[in-house]
């Protein structure tokens, strides 16, 4: 089932104008046909029958380790093994099981992680081993480099969190075996991650892969008698469960506190953000909005705080990643709720364990697009980064400018549905523009993006006459995207010249819907900086 | 021209940001080999090269090795940190300042709102990018105490270049000089820039400031006649100084402000700064009263702990006060608080614009006697209340469509 990405690829324009492949490790890949074009028809991909016959009446289904685990679930070459960030950079689990699988001999693995930490970075020696030919999702600093620069066997595949859903129900993901860290189980398989010494907060990313791959490994270094209360993956779902002594890092799973941002630049960013939301009516009594944990949002988070007690209004709830921040929100009656999708620090991971109005959510509830609706487009106001924004208010949040892979996406195309997607971006970094004619890796298309929240004015889409009408009277620098772009040219001594990419593809961008949006292109090595 | 010689300039290290080192050695010929290492070589390199190309050739330089380890600097920056190398080095020099590209439009006037003016490092040009973003009133390129005394020859080319090249916004923009005989020499590469403002740092005389304000008038030549003229903003910092407050505010009609530094000051006492200020009472209200008595503005000292806003808050309405006009801010959070302090509060504005209706209407109906309801308005009232409804119409407090 492995290909190599030496076999001759055809390529189309798609509907942004992108070149995209028409086939993707083996498999042909849709263009992307525009906003809510294509239409997946049929039934949805299911996992295998399986018989409580087959499993010990008692429930006791540990096994002694992840080795024999894997055995037990029919670890194969080419197998697809999949995994889940939410031990974030503290992670021992994803690590622990591909090299239990490369000790079985195993080779050409798909690895397919939510998303991918600076902890991951072994797993460069497994791919250069040819226990894994390639790695579907997110991939930044060394793995980032490593596709980047072409050494990676198949393509990679970027997906939003809801997009990861859509792959596994369409059945163009096949998880053989998922491999699911839980701060605590029981051995049954019932596990959750909001207690134990490594709680991370939610086990939303996992939870598809609970659902639809054929064999489901839970991994825990908290196991308790059944049952394990509360449970957010069903150990009805669970073959295996092994219980190691440690499955990560808690001071990298969560951070002690979270620090609000202290540039004054990015501060000033902030304040604007939430003076838009202000003053274009969003702000009232009953809205919602989304944030994460970067240093932007969080302050973003302090100043609309501040606002909503002086004008005296309520959110219905508020989405994260959560933090302090938000838990203050909730503590100090300015929320009903938060929804959360995963947990920044310790504060978030305290509350979301002990608050019933802190409720873990899932890619399923907030973003897929196979659902009949999801959460993130009902949430009046996000906040969002970007890397870079062009002048039709395109995106890119998975390359920096010379073409190199540094994010995965995140929830971050699954949040662009929102009523008003605001992304609040510095307007250079370094020397670099962040607005350009044209993005080097579209992430976004500009019909989802709103607003562009920079330091030097905020940048309004002419599609949305309606906030530039709600926006009249503001004192806020709403200035044309062009302006504002012209005047960093003036500063940095003009516009970047574009880098010369080769011609060969190393990854593959997906739209939400499946389809492909951009192509990732390979960078020459030299051009790595020192 | 100095062959083999070799100067560097610049920083170098993993945590800095839009700057760069740069290396030049003369050497006797060749050419010019420029070898280029940067984060966004792929993006600017060629941009890098071009820069530092044209600089060295507008020294005159046409021989010699050049290192340039770039991180991201812009590219008056990279200007001003080759020719401080190729100066160091022993290049002959000549006229290497980049292209003016912002239209430098002047916000100055003598009575201008000055209540805050921010300081900014001359040595580091990662502040001054946005600085003017934070709307303060003035910003301040400071040459002296925040720029190590190894470096004041580079900070002045960043300073210079700065001026050229960087949009402050709104603000009025300021340069503080080295205390004399030292900023003699930073006037011939300031000047020319024609910044707002000079600060004169530690002056004690009258004599100080019209040595610079001739030094001024004799770099500007011709140039000085019609335009607003640069003005000059002495700093009192010892007990001489203060001493000598009045003469010193009337030396020049370019004095359009005198204000005080504290950490000299207090050192000059051989007293702790406290938090109250008790201990520069003295000298604070000495200066604002020879300030008045010249006519010029009174402006107080900075606040040192950024972190303690509500002490800051403390200062700045204090100081309000005793009748300053403004402070200075070493972050641009404490901006904010500092235009808040030293507004007029929405009280004093609606009592002192009723004040000016009743003298307008007592004007033009020619009564000689200005009345609010059954009380008699005496004329230094309504002169206060004129100034203050004055300064809240420039800091924009009053709602001029309404009025």
């Amino acid at each position: 089932m492995s290909t190599t990405r030496e076999e001759r690829v055809e390529f189309v324009v798609n509907a942004a104008g992108r070149r995209v492949p028409t086939v993707v490790n083996g498999a042909p890949a849709r263009p992307f046909a525009g906003l809510g074009k294509p239409a997946s028809e049929g039934r949805k991909h299911g996992p295998p029958i399986r018989s409580a016959a087959d499993y010990p009446g008692d429930g006791d289904k540990r096994v002694p380790d992840l080795k024999t685990a894997l055995e037990r679930c029919g670890l194969r070459d080419g197998m697809t093994i999949s995994t889940h960030h939410h031990l974030r950079n503290g992670d021992r689990v994803a690590l622990a099981a591909l090299e239990a699988a490369a000790e079985l001999g195993a080779s050409d693995l798909m690895w397919l992680p939510s998303a991918s930490f600076p902890c991951h970075e072994p797993v460069v020696d497994l791919m250069k081993q040819g226990v894994v030919h390639h790695i579907e999702g997110s991939m930044n600093g060394p793995l980032g480099a490593y596709c980047s620069h072409g050494h990676m066997r198949g393509l990679g595949v970027l997906r939003s969190h809801g997009g990861r859903w859509q792959a596994i129900q369409d059945g163009e993901v096949h998880i053989d075996i998922a491999v699911i860290a839980a701060p605590t189980a029981d051995p049954f398989g019932n596990a959750d991650g909001s207690h134990g010494p490594s709680a991370c907060g939610s086990l939303g990313f996992a939870l598809a892969d609970s659902i639809y791959a054929d064999r489901v490994i839970v991994v825990t270094d908290n196991l308790v008698p059944f049952p394990c209360i509360p449970w957010q993956i069903q150990g009805n779902n669970v073959d295996c469960v092994v219980e190691v002594d440690s499955i990560g890092d808690p001071t990298k799973i969560v951070s002690g506190t979270t620090v609000v941002t202290k540039s004054p630049d990015r501060l000033l960013i902030a304040e604007y953000v939430a003076r838009f939301v202000r003053d274009a009516g969003i702000m009232k009594d009953g809205f919602s909005f989304q944030a994460g944990a970067g240093g932007i949002a969080l302050a973003f988070v302090a100043y609309i705080r501040q606002m909503m007690i002086d004008a005296g209004v309520k959110a219905r709830f508020v989405r994260g990643g959560s933090s302090s921040y938000l838990v203050d929100l909730l503590n100090e009656g300015l929320t009903d709720y938060i929804l959360d999708g995963q947990t920044f620090d310790l504060a978030g991971v305290q509350s979301i364990g002990e608050d019933p109005r802190h409720v873990a959510t899932s890619p399923f509830t907030s973003y897929n697009y196979h659902g009949k609706g999801n959460f993130a487009s009902m949430v009046d106001a996000v906040v969002l980064g970007a890397t870079e924004v062009d002048v039709d208010f395109n995106a890119n949040v998975v390359t920096h400018s010379d073409g190199m892979l540094l994010h995965g996406i995140g929830g971050w195309q699954n949040c662009l549905f929102s009523g008003c997607t605001i992304l609040a971006v510095p307007s250079f970094r370094d020397r670099i523009p962040v607005i350009v004619d044209e993005v080097t890796t579209l992430t976004g298309p500009g019909e989802l993006v709103d607003v562009i929240v920079t330091e030097r004015g905020i940048a309004v889409n002419p599609r949305r006459q309606d906030l530039l009408a709600a926006l009249e009277g503001s004192d806020l620098p709403i200035r044309p995207i062009e302006e504002i772009k012209a005047e960093v040219e003036r500063l940095v001594g003009g516009a970047p010249t574009k880098p010369a990419l080769g011609d060969e593809p190393v990854a593959v961008i997906k739209w939400v819907d499946g389809t492909v949006i951009d192509t990732v292109w390979k960078v020459p090595e030299a051009r790595d900086p020192e | 021209m100095a062959v083999g010689g070799r100067g560097e300039a610049g920083r170098a290290g993993d945590d800095v940001r839009s700057d760069l080192h740069v290396v030049v050695e003369i050497t006797d010929g060749g050419g010019l080999e420029i070898e280029v290492i940067s984060k966004v070589a792929s993006l600017y390199g060629d941009s890098i090269e071009g820069t530092t190309r044209t600089t060295l050739a507008g020294l005159g330089l046409e021989n010699a090795r050049v290192r340039v380890d770039d991180k991201g600097a812009v590219p008056f920056v990279i200007a001003a940190r080759v020719e401080a190398a190729a100066l160091r080095a022993g290049a002959p020099g000549g006229d290497a300042r980049p292209e003016r590209s912002v239209p430098r439009e002047r916000h100055t006037a003598r009575n201008r709102l000055r209540r805050s003016r921010l300081y900014l490092p001359g040595d580091q040009p990662k502040l001054q990018l946005n600085a003017g973003l934070h709307r303060p009133d003035a910003v301040i390129l400071d040459l002296e105490d925040s720029v190590h005394v190894d470096q004041k020859d580079a900070a002045r080319l960043v300073v210079r270049n700065a001026l050229r090249t960087v949009s402050f916004g709104e603000a009025e923009v300021m340069v503080r000089i080295n205390q004399l005989p030292l900023g003699l020499d930073d006037l011939s590469a300031i000047v020319p820039e024609r910044p707002d403002v000079l600060l004169i740092p530690k002056t004690e005389s009258a004599a100080q400031v019209i040595e610079v304000d001739a030094r001024i008038r004799e770099i500007l030549g011709t140039d000085a006649e019609g335009a607003a003229p640069v003005w000059i903003m002495p700093i009192l910092e010892t007990a001489l100084g203060v001493e000598s407050a009045f003469e010193i505010a009337s030396a020049s009609p370019a004095v359009v402000a005198l204000t005080i530094g504290l950490e000299d000051y207090t050192a000059d006492l051989g007293v702790p700064k406290t938090l109250e200020g008790a201990e520069s009472l003295y000298a604070r209200g000495r200066l604002v009263n020879a300030a008045k008595a010249a006519g010029v503005q009174a402006i107080d000292s900075v606040f040192g702990d950024v972190g303690n806003e509500d002490g800051l808050r403390a200062w700045a309405s204090r100081s309000r006060g005793l009748g300053f006009e403004g402070m200075g801010c070493i972050h641009p959070r404490q901006i904010r608080p500092i235009h808040e302090a030293f507004a007029p509060s929405a009280e004093e504005i609606e009592k002192a614009l009723r004040i000016v209706a009743a003298f307008e209407e007592a004007e033009a109906r020619g009564l000689g006697v200005v009345s609010l309801g059954t009380r008699m308005v005496d004329p230094p009232v309504v002169l206060r209340a004129q100034r203050l409804v004055d300064l809240a119409r420039r800091a924009g407090l009053i709602e001029e469509a309404g009025s």
